[in-house]
């Protein structure tokens, strides 16, 4: 069973409808750390401000039971952003699995801030990326990004280079929403799925 | 860098048709999902969905239809038309969207962006504004370009970038359904007065128009209707020729 924490951070609605598309039944929202930790496999979504996020995790004393967590466990977007050690977005204090800040884009003339669209893969490596080649496509939409670090498992550039994904023993972590990444995307969930 | 995007953009009505396309097959809501689904499976970067319905009952018809799509399709979908409260905001983001376009009643009342930015974040809100030139002054308008208004297009995009829109989509009421070409000129002043992406909508009758306002408009997405409805220029097609041109876009 795939337990997808649920503490109300953002419309998770899309993270379960790529599972059921990929063929995955048996998923569960929860915040209820029993049943997190019988799980198979977690996920943890997000969208919008990391510091609110981060205080509603904390609310439900999944900040600390996340990190301890032996099975595979995947953050997507703001949800691996919690997985670093601490964030511009409220200047909070993170879940410190991926030793890495994260840190707002400056926005330029040529560098527009939200990083909005489909942008290309660098390296991407491991067995999360298995069959995704270096350049794939997939889709972006963040402020923030967390600083490359040795947990960076791909790659991405705006402006500057920055961690599309890292991964850590049992944990990995994509900034970017495989959920809305077409086929490559799909590729990459099907991936987690056998972990 | 970030792809330039192709945006092919939907019209339904009442939850079934699918407007100005006049082939036949695409009358009831389930081809408004099929059609967007052969469009991303085609390399479309996004769909827009706009409903044009006039009723209460179409409009829920809709946001059942948003449900439909969200199931189906893998890429990032926008819905607009009608959207005039945080609750219209609220249900379709419920319903799967992952961005909503609102036009007509940010103008009415401004505060609703800031409203829905501030709730579901940047990233959800799309500006749309379609205006007119007017003796060398560009004003919005509502009502499909009828109804001017007192706002000008640089000082209302900025206002509306600033409480907190994450897109602009703009629309020039001279250009659209012309197929003629954008104004590139003024898309490259929207590009430089504003840090939010643009995406040009209306006016595209050819490759070259889309790749000028993708390069010397420098508009981040095109969006476009007719020609991928009537099949003028297939999406592989586009994105194949865009590339030539050195354009980044995803294949």
């Amino acid at each position: 069973m795939i337990a997808i924490i649920d503490y109300d951070a953002g419309n998770i609605r899309s993270v379960i409808n790529a599972l059921e598309r990929i063929g995955v039944k048996d998923y569960a929202l929860t915040a209820d750390e029993t049943m997190i930790r019988g799980s198979d496999r977690v996920i943890l979504p997000g969208v919008g401000d990391a510091s609110a996020a981060m205080k509603s995790l904390r609310e439900r004393g999944l900040d600390s039971v996340v990190p301890t967590l032996k099975q595979p466990v995947l953050g997507i977007c703001v949800g691996m952003q919690l997985m670093c050690l601490g964030s511009e977005e409220g200047n909070v204090r993170c879940m410190g699995i991926f030793p890495t800040e994260v840190r707002k884009f400056d926005a330029a003339p040529d560098l527009k801030v939200p990083h909005m669209g489909w942008n290309a893969l660098r390296r991407p490596c491991g067995p999360l990326f298995d069959g995704i080649p270096d350049g794939a496509f997939v889709y972006f939409v963040h402020s923030y990004y967390a600083s490359v670090c040795e947990a960076t498992a791909a790659q991405c550039m705006h402006g500057v280079p920055f961690s599309a994904a890292l991964s850590a023993g049992n944990f990995f972590g994509v900034q970017f929403h495989p959920e809305k990444s077409g086929p490559a995307g799909e590729r990459i969930l099907r991936n987690f799925c056998k972990l | 860098m970030v792809a330039k995007r192709i945006i092919p953009c939907l019209d339904v009505r009442d939850g079934r048709t699918v407007k100005g396309v006049n082939f036949v097959g695409l009358k009831d809501v389930g081809d408004a999902v099929e059609l967007g689904a052969k469009y991303a499976a085609e390399g479309a970067d996004e769909l827009v969905y706009l409903d044009i319905s006039a009723t209460v009952e179409g409009r829920r018809t809709f946001t059942s239809l948003v449900s439909e799509i969200a199931a189906r399709i893998n890429i990032p979908f926008t819905v607009g038309g009608g959207i005039s409260s945080l609750e219209d905001a609220a249900r379709l983001l419920d319903a799967g969207a992952d961005k909503i376009s609102i036009n007509s009643a940010a103008l009415k009342r401004p505060e609703l962006i800031s409203e829905i930015a501030s709730h579901y974040g940047s990233q959800f809100v799309v500006l749309a504004v379609d205006a007119l030139c007017r003796d060398g002054r560009w004003v919005a308008t509502t009502h499909g370009g009828r109804v001017l208004t007192d706002r000008e297009l640089f000082e209302w995009t900025h206002e509306g970038q600033e409480r907190g829109a994450g897109e602009l989509l703009f629309t020039s009421m001279d250009h659209d359904g012309t197929g003629k070409g954008y104004p590139c000129e003024t898309f490259a002043e929207l590009s430089e007065r504003l840090s939010i992406p643009i995406i040009a909508s209306g006016g595209a009758g050819s490759v070259k128009d889309i790749a000028d306002v993708l390069t010397v408009g420098k508009a981040d997405a095109a969006l476009a209707a007719s020609i991928f409805h009537y099949g003028e220029i297939p999406i592989p097609v586009l994105k194949r020729e865009l590339f030539n041109m050195n354009i980044n876009v995803r294949l």
